[in-house]
């Protein structure tokens, strides 16, 4: 996985031993600390989990390792706006396979990756239970509802001018 | 509850949420306020009342009323009108789809008449923030009562004559697994809570939490007594905030009443329980992988035995149980076992939940008893299918399952007949599928569901997985061969066979329940490259029907790789060789003038 390279500040470094401290430094409580850490920073780069590997006694290979295999953990950082769009079963046999090209066509950009200007960040998940509206798409924290091809300029246009 | 004449329970589950529900509480209130009511009227919101199609719910009590789709707008007609003057507010009563008439409440939907509800016995009833509204309605009851009554014992006793079977997905005998937790000996056990629900379209789990945490607090305490444990621990995916929220409220409320901490209600039994955070991992959900993730690791399988009864989380005896698992336990002992086994069928007892979903009319959460068959679901409580279309196929059991037909819908659901038709029960995904639905695209996207979801750790899962995705793939693309379905066929049972854990275990059934049930669709693709069901683009022509063609060039701009040729005011042509079936022409022609086939 590719990663952007970054300076960590000493208050940077210093937040995420806080962190590590008030999970008592013990290894089995890496993914909490982990969590707390990608809330810190929206993502998590190569440098901050090598300080993390440093407080709780581990290798940065065992980090990494638990970093790539929960799809939660981010190494890129997001857009202002990440655009999640759900591909539950629901959703996907409700067409959110045609949201999610429109997405990519309207942006030009790829799932995992953020636009140019940073805005935009395009990313997929399954099921955030409200199989009702389907399909589903979040916006940072809104939701979006029975999102059809045509509606996805609409959801566009609204953050744009923001 | 008492001092308040009238209460407006406003749904608060995920799906209401995200339509505004939480607006429709903040205008009710100032409305009441605006009226001198808010004295007399509460507004409470509660979890999830299942009629996710409908929301936001807003319902009325004593009188019952059950108001569909609200909007925030309409809290003024709400009160000025239904509250003040007494008058229903007709516009926003559910509108029974069938019978053309107007219903008032939920006894005379269709939607709820066939349903039990006992694991959701509290959801849309009750405020889920606020313990006494539990405790008003039995909540807590039932630790009461086994810690002053019984020993863990008779506790084991009670769960196991109920017939109660774990609601996870593998319907493991849930007093039997107590009892074997309870035989191991150690100085430390655990209790978790698995409420991972990794399943892509199933939400039953997290309205359970969303509605009622108490109700698996209190669970797991009984639990934690039955088992000989002190701790208990509830792993739950980081992707649930509102789930979160609630049940750290909830511990944070039973710590504040004694009933969860030291000496619970004076009996000398301590139990206490944590959050552990799942971080979006479906394999996590399987519970030897689950303990090794709460133990800050990579969330891999491991060969069972040692069952997690015996060697578990931190080496510990542990016993793992499903949210709806345990949210059956305090109505269970308060009701009693003959009581529970009387619900259900000869060897699934009580009720399942199911998270309906797809394309059928009444999308929501439902909990019916074991032995309701596939056509009631779909047909009375789901209403049919959606825009009038037909009935295809319904897939149950999430991407461990398989897909049946019109031939199963008089099968009464149990975990035996759902396993004898070719699926499973899973944990209560319920996905329905129109004539619209490719069923080869249907396996794809459970295939690339598994491969993705994979943990890497055994090869026949890893690499076999990702070869019957590419297998399927060709066969969406119309670049496969006949053989083809006979290896499809062989390679799955190989999966099956050979894989370490549940996950590999069964994702092939997908592919092999479709290639049994629907085997001319497969060769409709391989032989004829043709979709019936329309849904693969690779195998779609576009063509252009004269008749219809008035030469408006509008698709021969709109066509991305200029595929499209023809004079203005003259019929238009596409270019096979070129077009790359992106559909833009389709979309554009204002005349009808594009044939898909
Ligand atoms: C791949 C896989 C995923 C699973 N996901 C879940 C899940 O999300 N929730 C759950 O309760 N059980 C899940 N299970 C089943 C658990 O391993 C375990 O059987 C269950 O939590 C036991 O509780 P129960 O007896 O109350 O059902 C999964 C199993 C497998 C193989
Ligand atoms: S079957 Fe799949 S998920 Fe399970 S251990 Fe093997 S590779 Fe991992």
């Amino acid at each position: 996985m590719s990663s952007v390279k970054i300076e960590l500040r000493k208050d940077q470094v210093d937040k995420i031993r806080q962190i590590a401290k008030t999970f008592k430094n013990d290894p089995g409580e890496l993914i909490n600390v982990l969590h707390k850490c990608q809330g810190e920073f929206g993502y998590l780069p190569a440098e901050v989990q090598e300080v993390v590997a440093d407080e709780l006694k581990m290798s940065v290979a065992k980090v990494y390792g638990v970093v790539t295999f929960y799809s939660f953990f981010s190494m890129i950082p997001t857009g202002r706006y990440p655009i999640s769009i759900c591909t539950g079963t629901a959703c996907y046999v409700r067409g959110a396979e045609k949201v999610l090209a429109e997405f990519k066509k309207q942006l030009n950009i790829e799932v995992g990756t953020s636009s140019p200007d940073g805005k935009f960040s395009l990313s997929c998940l399954r099921c955030v239970g409200a199989c009702g509206l389907a399909p589903v798409v979040l916006v940072g924290d809104k939701t979006f509802g029975r999102v059809s091809p045509d509606g996805v300029k609409d959801i566009l246009k609204e953050f744009e001018e923001m | 509850m008492s001092k308040y004449k009238m209460h407006l329970l406003v749904c608060g589950g995920t799906g209401c949420r995200a339509s505004a529900s939480d607006a429709i509480v903040e205008n009710l209130k100032k409305e009441l306020n605006n009226q001198g009511l808010d004295e007399s009227v509460q507004v409470i919101m509660t979890g999830c009342f299942g009629f996710c199609e409908k929301g936001p719910i807003v319902k009325v009590v004593p009188d019952n009323t059950f108001y569909t789709e609200v909007k925030p707008s309409d809290a003024k007609d709400l009160v000025e009108e239904h509250i003040i003057k007494g008058r229903k507010v007709e516009r926003l009563l559910y509108k029974d789809p069938v019978k053309k008439v107007t219903v008032s409440d939920e006894e005379g939907m269709s939607f709820y008449k066939k349903q039990l509800r006992i694991a959701l016995r509290n959801c849309g009833f009750i405020n889920p923030e606020n313990i006494e509204e539990y405790i008003a309605r039995d909540g807590y009851m039932a630790i009461g009562q086994i810690l002053s009554e019984n020993t863990p014992e008779e506790v084991i006793e009670i769960i196991k004559a109920s017939g109660l079977r774990g609601r996870g997905g593998a319907g493991f005998p849930t007093g039997l697994k107590w009892q074997l937790t309870r035989q191991t000996k150690s100085d430390q056990k655990y209790v978790v809570c698995n409420a991972d629900e990794g399943d892509p379209g199933a939400f039953m789990d997290r309205s359970i939490l969303e509605g009622d945490p108490h109700s698996v607090l209190e669970a797991m305490a009984i639990c934690g007594y039955s088992i000989g444990a002190d701790t208990g621990l509830i792993y739950i995916r980081a992707e649930y905030p509102l789930a979160i929220s609630r049940l750290l409220t909830a511990i944070g409320q039973a710590r504040e009443f004694g009933l969860l901490g030291k000496n619970i209600l004076g009996s000398g039994f301590d139990f206490d329980i944590e959050l552990k955070y799942g971080a979006g991992a479906f394999v996590c959900g399987e519970e030897t992988a689950l303990i090794h993730s709460m133990e800050g690791k990579r969330g891999e399988p491991s060969l069972k035995p040692p069952f997690p009864s015996v060697e578990g989380y931190l080496k510990k005896p542990t016993n793992v149980n499903n949210v709806e698992t345990l949210a059956n336990i305090p109505a269970i002992i308060l009701k009693g076992h003959k009581w529970f086994s009387s619900i259900g069928t000869e060897k699934s007892k009580g009720t399942k939940v199911f998270a309906l979903a797809g394309k059928i009319n009444n999308v929501g959460l439902i909990e019916v008893p074991m032995g309701t068959t596939l056509r009631e679901v779909i047909y009375e409580i789901g209403g049919g299918i959606k825009d009038g279309k037909k009935f295809k196929a319904v897939q149950t059991g999430g991407p461990s399952g398989g897909c049946l037909t019109e031939a199963h819908l008089d099968v009464p659901i149990d975990y035996e007949n759902l396993l004898a038709a070719g699926s499973m029960m899973g944990s209560g995904g319920m996905i329905i599928m129109d004539e619209d639905n490719c069923m080869v695209s249907i396996a794809k996207y459970f295939l690339d569901f598994s491969v993705e979801e994979s943990c890497g750790k055994c090869s026949p899962c890893r690499i076999g997985n990702k070869r019957l995705y590419e297998l399927l793939d060709r066969i969406t693309q119309g670049k496969a061969e006949f053989d083809d379905l006979a290896r499809l066929k062989n390679l799955s049972e190989v999966i099956k066979d050979t894989s370490l854990c549940g996950l590999g275990q069964s994702s092939p059934n997908p592919v092999l329940s479709t290639l049994q049930y629907f085997r001319e669709e497969y060769e409709a693709h391989i032989i004829d490259h043709k979709c019936p069901a329309g849904e693969c683009k690779a195998l779609m022509v576009y063509s252009i029907l004269e008749e219809h063609c008035v030469g408006c060039t509008a698709c021969a701009r709109a066509c991305p790789v200029g595929a499209i040729s023809g004079e203005r005011k003259l019929v238009h042509s596409i270019d096979q060789s070129i077009c790359i079936k992106c559909g833009a022409c389709f979309d554009k022609c204002k005349f009808d003038a594009v044939l898909v086939q």
